[in-house]
């Protein structure tokens, strides 16, 4: 087993790392301020491409693997939560899913432009009354002739305003297992734009503030017959699946939020002096830094395992990350909680204080535990593989 | 359109500077970066390439090491890197340096030489030039802006209190500025690409037109006495004046300086 990055690797964590610095940093703190979404920095990630790393480049794509991708949500949450999530929805939650189970037309009409970061993603599943329990879906698909009508709602979806695509989850009829009769469950792909696709509340969150969260009202929406994505039916698995790639991007996003708290905490504690010595001298401070440190750097390769696992399923579609992926978010996320709370702790007041990062940063690590399943959705994962 | 961009890879000013025994830069032991101004010219021969289409080729000579600085300048999107490298190339001053290069350079085709204006390790701006120089080739130092028009090119050159505006027929020389644009990134994809790319690697024996005594140490007529870090710079002069006696004393002391 070697841990040593790959050149290639290393080469693009120095890209990733300049970027964040100097591109989204400067904006972290305006845009949780202002509850503003960066669109400039879409734009910047566009050009250079960060909206479509794992994407074949015959799909208009960067060509790289999961771990590149990884890498680069992980950079960006250090210095800013929201830019990572962002990337995160677009890339695991819309463009994987056409990627995976798009026929060659729709992969032909839509990854290019989301892969090139003309279109941005997002991905809807989750219902007022359809959270952890994704099974209690209310939106409704009927054919009628050539065309789909939906109606319904989805909340809490991230991009939610911003996005051109959206892949959504609907109820096509009802179907019968082991003697009970279940909901029959497809996955569409919807375009922004279309008649009776409209939004509704924008939420106003405790962190993630930059991240455009939305409500999205389907009014017998007609979209064409050909939006189904995947075969009819296999929805429930199509949106499973897409969530097991969904969780290695949310731990990345969580382990850089966890990363970014530490190095700020570690600058901070050198320069900041209480009876008569800088508070890094204390044995306590020194101890705690020591236990996050141990505990990011077991995250981190929890997380880095998750998306080498992942790569293994673009050669054997048959292999399953599903259980790394929940243990890497599981942990990360739990992570992020803890080591940006006891980052605060370490900052005294003054990390209550909006103007030093580490609060922002608590508030942003809380979602990871909760968004593309709970923790304790994690451990019914993990859990439930252990006992088969 | 060809372009050839010699670019050097430079300690980063971020990292420790550590010295050999003889007064050189130690290298090997310094966290690296792509020079600056030679960054903005590889960014200005690549924007030619967006505009005019050319094919950007990266030179740079150095250690073994200095192979990554080229795959950076791929990854942003030069077509080819050359390193010119050899054991008898080491300890090279700005007259062996330039030598070197023209030697290398006179293998290619080309219509655009663009190198930095100077390195930020030795501040010379000399290399540049003298590579003009060796190979007969009109030079343009201090680029902020270039323009293609036919056969030439226009570049705004930056002067004491202005700029000159000249115009030089192809092939010359074009020495940048890192004023001259904000480079790029690399993209992701480039990095896969770059890192598969295959570098072509050149020793003593491809230089074209070189005499042994003007290579390398023993071809460099400065010698170094001494080299020592940038020694810290003291508090300065507090004083505890208002507003108005701040001006004065200011002014005081610029006009004492021959400043104003």
């Amino acid at each position: 087993m070697d841990f040593t990055l790959s050149k290639e690797h290393e080469m693009a964590r120095t890209l990733f790392k300049d970027f964040a610095e100097n591109e989204v940093k400067p904006l972290a703190q305006e845009i949780d301020e202002q509850h503003r979404f960066p669109r400039e920095t879409v734009e910047k990630m566009a050009k250079y491409g960060f909206l479509g790393i794992p994407v074949p480049k015959e799909n208009g794509g960067q060509g790289c693997d999961p771990l590149t991708y990884v890498m680069c949500v992980e950079e960006l949450s250090k210095v800013c939560g929201t830019t990572g999530v962002i990337v995160s929805a677009h890339t695991s939650l819309c463009v994987d899913p056409i990627q995976t189970y798009g026929t060659p037309a729709q992969k032909e009409k839509y990854l290019p432009d989301l892969a090139s970061g003309r279109k941005l993603g997002a991905f809807g599943l989750t219902e007022p009354g359809a959270g952890t329990d994704a099974q209690g879906q209310q939106t409704k698909a009927v054919l009628d002739g050539d065309e789909w009508v939906l109606n319904g709602s989805k909340c809490f979806i991230t991009n939610g305003k911003e996005a051109d695509v959206y892949i959504v989850i609907a109820v096509t009829g009802t179907v019968e297992k082991r003697g009970k009769k279940m909901k029959e469950i497809s996955a569409f792909i919807v375009d922004k734009g279309t008649p009776g696709f409209t939004f509704g509340t924008k939420e106003n969150k405790m962190g993630i503030c930059g991240s455009s969260t939305y409500e999205l009202i389907f009014t017998d929406c007609r979209i064409p017959k050909d939006a189904l994505l995947g075969q009819k039916g296999k929805g429930f698995n199509i949106a499973m699946h897409t969530l097991d790639g969904g969780r290695i991007g949310i731990a990345a996003q969580a382990l850089g939020i966890a990363e970014g708290a530490l190095e700020t905490t570690i600058n901070y504690v050198k320069e900041r002096k209480q009876f008569g010595r800088s508070i890094a001298q204390f044995q306590n401070t020194q101890f705690v830094l020591a236990d996050l440190a141990t505990k990011v750097e077991a995250a981190k390769l929890l997380v880095y395992k998750a998306a080498m696992k992942k790569a293994e399923f673009a050669v054997n579609p048959k292999a399953s990350y599903s259980v790394e992926a929940a243990m890497a978010k599981l942990c990360a996320a739990e992570v992020a909680m803890e080591v940006t709370t006891k980052c605060v702790q370490l900052h005294g007041g003054y990390g209550y204080i909006k103007e030093y990062d580490v609060e922002r940063m608590m508030r942003d690590a809380k979602i990871t535990e909760i968004y593309e399943g709970t923790s304790e959705v994690q451990r019914m994962v993990i859990s439930a593989n252990l006992l088969k | 359109m060809k372009i050839i961009v010699c670019i050097k890879q430079v300690p980063d000013t971020k990292g420790g500077v550590q010295f050999n025994p003889d007064g050189t830069l130690n290298r090997a032991a310094m966290l690296t970066i792509m020079n600056p101004d030679d960054k903005a010219g590889l960014e200005a021969a690549l924007r030619l390439k967006d505009e005019y289409g050319a094919e950007v080729t990266v030179l740079t000579m150095g250690l073994p090491k200095a192979e990554d600085v080229l795959r950076e300048a791929m990854a942003m999107g030069a077509d080819k890197g050359i390193l010119v490298t050899d054991r008898v190339l080491g300890g090279a001053d700005t007259w062996a340096t330039s030598t070197t290069i023209a030697g290398a350079i006179r293998n290619l085709e080309y219509d655009l030489i663009i190198t930095g204006r100077q390195a930020i390790d030795g501040d010379t701006a000399q290399v540049g030039p003298q590579i003009a120089e060796h190979l007969g080739l009109p030079v343009i130092s201090y680029a902020q802006d270039i323009k293609i028009d036919g056969d030439s090119v226009i570049v705004k050159r930056q002067y004491d209190d202005g700029y000159h505006m000249l115009k030089a027929k192809m092939p010359c020389l074009i020495t940048a500025l890192s004023e001259l644009n904000d480079p790029r990134y690399m993209t992701p994809g480039g990095i896969f690409d770059a890192v598969k790319a295959e570098i072509t690697t050149w020793g003593r024996a491809n230089l074209v037109d070189v005499d042994d005594a003007n290579l390398g140490l023993k071809g460099s007529p400065t010698k170094i006495a001494r080299a020592s870090d940038k020694v810290r710079k003291g508090s300065g002069e507090k004083v505890n004046l208002d507003a108005e006696e701040s001006v004065k004393y200011i002014v005081d002391k610029l006009k004492d300086k021959h400043v104003i």
